[in-house]
């Protein structure tokens, strides 16, 4: 068929060429005289990056095509490798569509004026473009570069506000946890080299999963790429990075860059002949831990974007579950589960960069009107802001994965994959499988009740603290991507189908998963969700045609909230973020560890005087266990920092005395 | 196509009638003589007329909160079997999709809840969603216990075979999985003894409280998906506790309808007979619930 191999040819070189704008895209903001003008540039390129990239990322899945490039360069490790295969396309997907989203927005919502700005903007090309490269890369010295162009440009990014303490604490803390990850990166490619003898990552299945030295392949991926996924407990540099960069940076490095982190998993499993299943329950349970306690945490912020950091990891959390029943699935050698499974887990990364991009560009614009991130101090916004209120429900229900939403598709497939796991099998992978059900329900559960809170507390009742005056909705390069995002998720939740093609062409590395009949329609019932997501929206639109006939022929007043007969309510009487949530962070104490000031009834008073409240919910991990732990450690090996002394002649010594010593070893 | 109609009919029209013979047990064994059995389609018919007090802090959401909920539960009563016959709609995974249904009816109620900014709405919306992360692994775990079970993962195969060939087999697990289920049916429709039905502005309350501003047609809605709700979990709970199949044709609908009015007379007995539990304790029972469900789990996957 020439002329599918034209196309193919045609699709992925197009994909090249994108990627290769999205490198280029910063530099007219570090160029041009204006740093505004630079900033369009940027916005320009990469939406143009987008636009000719998806389709053709979509294309190369279509025609399941593999296409490999080779670049030569000085290196000793030989020619860089760039592969273009169906798994590579389906992530790139993510990449152009929600860096081309952030960097419409970031033209109103942060208008670069000189200085800072000029290498913002050029950053956030750079990490796209680096994220492009990730993917693409089919050596491990150039998925290295690569990797550390994402986590510096991240960096740089992150750290846009760093006259604020917080801000520079948080990228530095980002900046310790990645490079712990690359470090362990190192030693996995090292140990892959050690297998192959070569830099160029092994072609898909070539490699045995049995003996230790697959075992701690995997479990070095786990430890690398799951520090950048955010898998619990590796998460601690999360939330904080994620609160305190500029609201699209936000977007991208939860919608997009965590995504990095679980295609490296992929990537690694993608390697080996069959993953045993011990591999696939490992994940599982990681993804349960991950799930639950990020939503956990989640539920007892009243920070708005810490609160959606925690939710990036209950969605990590929720597609490990997915890939972990894939793997089980591959390694039971049943078909069927294994691509639900996978299939979930994939569709939910797209499903988590839409909705989740989506929440943070929404926060961005609330954040923008009430100038503080703090949720107790917001309220009423969907009068003043009444499309971006309606995105962000679009989101909202998205996240919680209700029908007839995108998220509920990918979690539906997870569900059905963990049921037929269940029902098939017996021993660990039935148990573990049977637990990790009603832990979905629970997340799902605790999803709902943290997206009503934020949801409420931002957008309904009445102010609690007065707006501006000309506080309004943001301007349309703000609104068209999350309109845009919006969209997508009622449109996945409602044809699902569309995107089935596109997953199988992302699964079908394992031989168990190329058979022609297995067929993605086949095993979850996708047709039947257009139908019933089509039938709930027909039945509300009824109702409300109804309602609407009835309430106009009927009388209707207005007047004040009932306030069961006390006259002068305040918008401070409402229901907080912190009482909303009251009930289930007391459930879950053991975990979260609440503390604050609760004052009690004052004893001799008649009228009790002024008072305080507060409440907080630590992370819990980094606060009180790595923390102490680490400054326990730092008693005992302060001696070591007599060689860190900032003199940089010294330091090329240490290098020259490494690469001797080195050069000796070798050499023995 | 007639058992299709007659579904829909059943499902429709049904509901308040149970509201009523619970209202009728619980005068009777007040020794009170109580309403007319028909006493709810009254009310209904009553609210619908009326007109509506809208609060000046509410927006588009607190209108379309009760719409949604109805449409959520309305959608989910054609996924479940009424007696013997196959449910309108059956597919692969319906499960999950009935309950997220419910889920995505608890999200648009609490948010119109919280739209009127009373600190009554918000703590009945709190509490709403608060059992509601307790109640729905209750759910799932016998819905998984079940699938194991039947080996199906439709709704309608799950139950058709839970009434009749499971029970001589399985009837520990059944008897655990009826308790756990019957629990869910309380709570989830804020019966006695985890809320109380009649009374309102009681600081303990939860679904009354939720709907305080809400008058009129809007309120009609709350009450008749209220009752669907009870109407739809209470199929549920009569499949798994019938030890013999629901026969088919007009007996089917007859022995069904029978059935759903003695479910109807035994919440009724449990709310004559039992206090409300302070809310503190809710949980504790929630997670009890959970526990008996998760050992009928236990003894499927052994």
């Amino acid at each position: 068929m020439a002329g599918c191999e034209s196309v193919c040819f045609a699709s992925s070189n197009i994909v090249i060429v994108s990627v290769v704008v999205l490198l280029l895209a910063g530099l007219p903001g570090l160029l041009l005289p204006s740093a505004r003008a630079g900033q369009s540039w940027t916005a320009v390129m990469i939406t143009l990056a987008a636009l000719a990239g998806i389709p053709a990322s979509v294309l190369t899945l279509l025609s399941h095509s593999r296409t490999a490039w080779e670049l030569s360069w000085s290196m000793p490790s030989g020619p860089a490798q760039l592969v273009l295969d169906p798994l590579a396309a389906l992530f790139l997907l993510p990449i152009f569509l929600i860096s081309a989203c952030g960097a419409l927005y970031a033209l109103r919502y942060r208008p670069a004026r000189g200085g800072y700005d000029r290498i913002m903007s050029s950053m956030y090309a750079l990490l796209a473009g680096s994220m492009a490269v990730i993917v693409l890369a089919g050596d491990s010295l150039l998925f290295l570069i690569a990797w550390e162009g994402m986590a510096l440009s991240c960096y740089l990014l992150l750290i846009a506000d760093h006259r604020q303490r917080e801000v520079r604490d948080a990228g530095t803390l980002y900046l310790i946890a990645t490079h712990t990850g690359t470090l362990v990166l190192i030693a996995l490619f090292a140990l892959l080299y050690q297998r192959t003898g070569s830099f160029v990552l092994p072609a898909s299945g070539s490699l045995s999963a049995v003996g230790p030295a697959s075992a701690t392949i995997f479990l070095l991926a786990l430890l690398g790429f799951g520090t950048k996924a955010g898998l619990m407990p590796l998460h601690v540099w999360l939330p904080s990075a994620h609160a305190n960069a500029p609201s699209h940076a936000s977007a991208i490095m939860s919608g997009v860059i965590l995504k990095m982190g679980i295609y490296g998993i992929v990537r690694t499993v993608t390697l080996f002949d069959s993953p045993p299943l011990w591999w696939g329950l490992t994940l599982l349970a990681l993804g349960i831990v991950s799930a639950l306690a990020g939503v956990a945490f989640a539920l007892g912020q009243h920070d708005l974007k810490r609160l959606l950091a925690y939710h990036s990891i209950e969605n990590i959390g929720i597609i490990c579950m997915g890939l972990g029943v894939g793997l089980c699935g591959l390694s039971l050698g049943r078909p069927g589960i294994a691509l639900l499974g996978l299939a979930g887990g994939l569709l939910h990364v797209l499903n988590h960069a839409i909705f989740k991009a989506l929440l943070f560009l929404g926060a961005g614009a609330v954040i923008h009107v009430s100038a503080s991130r703090e949720l107790n101090r917001m309220g009423g916004l969907v009068r003043v802001m009444p499309r971006t209120g309606l995105f962000f429900l679009v989101g909202a229900a998205a996240i919680c994965g209700l029908p007839p939403l995108n998220g509920f598709v990918s979690e539906l497939m997870v569900y059905l994959g963990l049921f037929r796991q269940v029902m098939g099998e017996s021993g660990s992978a039935a148990v573990l499988a049977a637990l990790a059900i009603p832990a979905l329900a629970v997340v799902g559960g605790l999803a709902v009740a943290c997206f009503v809170k934020v949801f409420g507390v931002v957008f309904l009742g009445s102010a609690r603290q007065p707006l501006a005056d000309d506080a309004h909705e943001p301007g349309w390069p703000m609104l068209l991507p999350m309109g845009l995002l919006a969209l997508l998720c009622l449109l996945i939740g409602l044809a699902p189908v569309a995107l089935a093609p596109l997953l199988e062409a992302a699964v079908s590395w394992h031989p168990l998963l190329q058979q022609e009949s297995l067929r993605l329609a086949g095993a979850a019932p996708l047709s039947w969700l257009s139908l019933m997501g089509l039938a709930l929206l027909g039945l509300v639109l009824l109702l409300a045609l109804v309602y609407r006939s009835r309430l106009r022929s009927s009388r209707c007043t207005a007047a004040d909230t009932w306030g069961c007969g006390y006259p002068a309510p305040t918008p401070r009487m409402q229901y907080s973020a912190s009482s909303f949530a009251d009930g289930l962070v007391g459930l879950l104490a053991p975990l979260l560890r609440p503390y604050g000031h609760r004052p009690g009834l004052p004893r001799q008073e008649l009228a009790p005087a002024r008072s305080r409240f507060s409440s907080h919910v630590p992370e819990v991990v980094l606060d009180l266990w790595l923390l102490p732990f680490l400054r326990h450690l730092e008693q005992y090996s302060s001696f070591l920092r007599q060689l860190q002394h900032g003199q940089l002649h010294l330091y090329l010594v240490y290098i020259f005395a490494t690469l001797f010593a080195l050069m000796v070893w070798a050499l023995w | 196509m007639v058992d299709t109609l007659i579904h829909i009919l059943l499902a429709l029209l049904m509901p308040p009638l149970l509201i009523g013979v619970i209202n009728r047990t619980k005068a009777l064994m007040a020794g009170r003589r109580g309403a007319p059995l028909l006493q709810p389609y009254v009310e209904l018919a009553r609210l619908w007329r009326k007109g509506s007090v809208f609060s000046r802090t509410t927006s588009w959401l607190f209108r379309a909160g009760p719409l949604v909920a109805l449409a959520a539960t309305l959608l989910a009563a054609l996924l479940v079997p009424f007696g013997g016959h196959n449910p309108p709609v059956a597919f692969i995974g319906d499960l999950v999709l009935f309950a997220y249904l419910f889920g995505l009816s608890r999200f648009f109620t609490t948010v119109s809840a919280l739209d009127t900014g009373s600190s009554f709405e918000g703590m009945g919306a709190a509490r709403e969603v608060t059992f509601g992360c307790l109640t729905e692994p209750v759910l799932f775990l016998v819905l998984v216990a079940l699938a194991r079970e039947s080996g199906s993962l439709s709704l309608n195969g799950l139950l058709t075979h839970a009434s009749g060939e499971m029970w001589p087999y399985e009837a520990a697990a059944l008897l655990l999985m009826v308790g756990a289920l019957f629990v869910l049916l309380l709570a989830e429709n804020c019966r006695i003894p985890f809320d109380d039905p009649t009374t309102h502005l009681e600081l303990t309350m939860i679904h009354e409280a939720m709907v305080l501003d809400h008058s009129g047609p809007a309120f009609g809605m709350i009450l008749y998906s209220a009752a669907l709700k009870l109407f739809v979990l209470g199929a549920l709970v009569l499949h798994l506790a019938l030890p013999f199949g629901i026969g088919e044709g007009l007996l089917g609908w007859l022995s069904f309808s029978a059935g759903m009015l003695v479910l109807a007379v035994a919440v009724g007995l449990v709310e004559s007979v039992m206090a409300r539990l302070r809310l503190l304790q809710v949980p504790r029972l929630l997670v009890a619930a959970a526990a008996l469900a998760a050992f009928a789990l236990l003894l499927t996957v052994r």
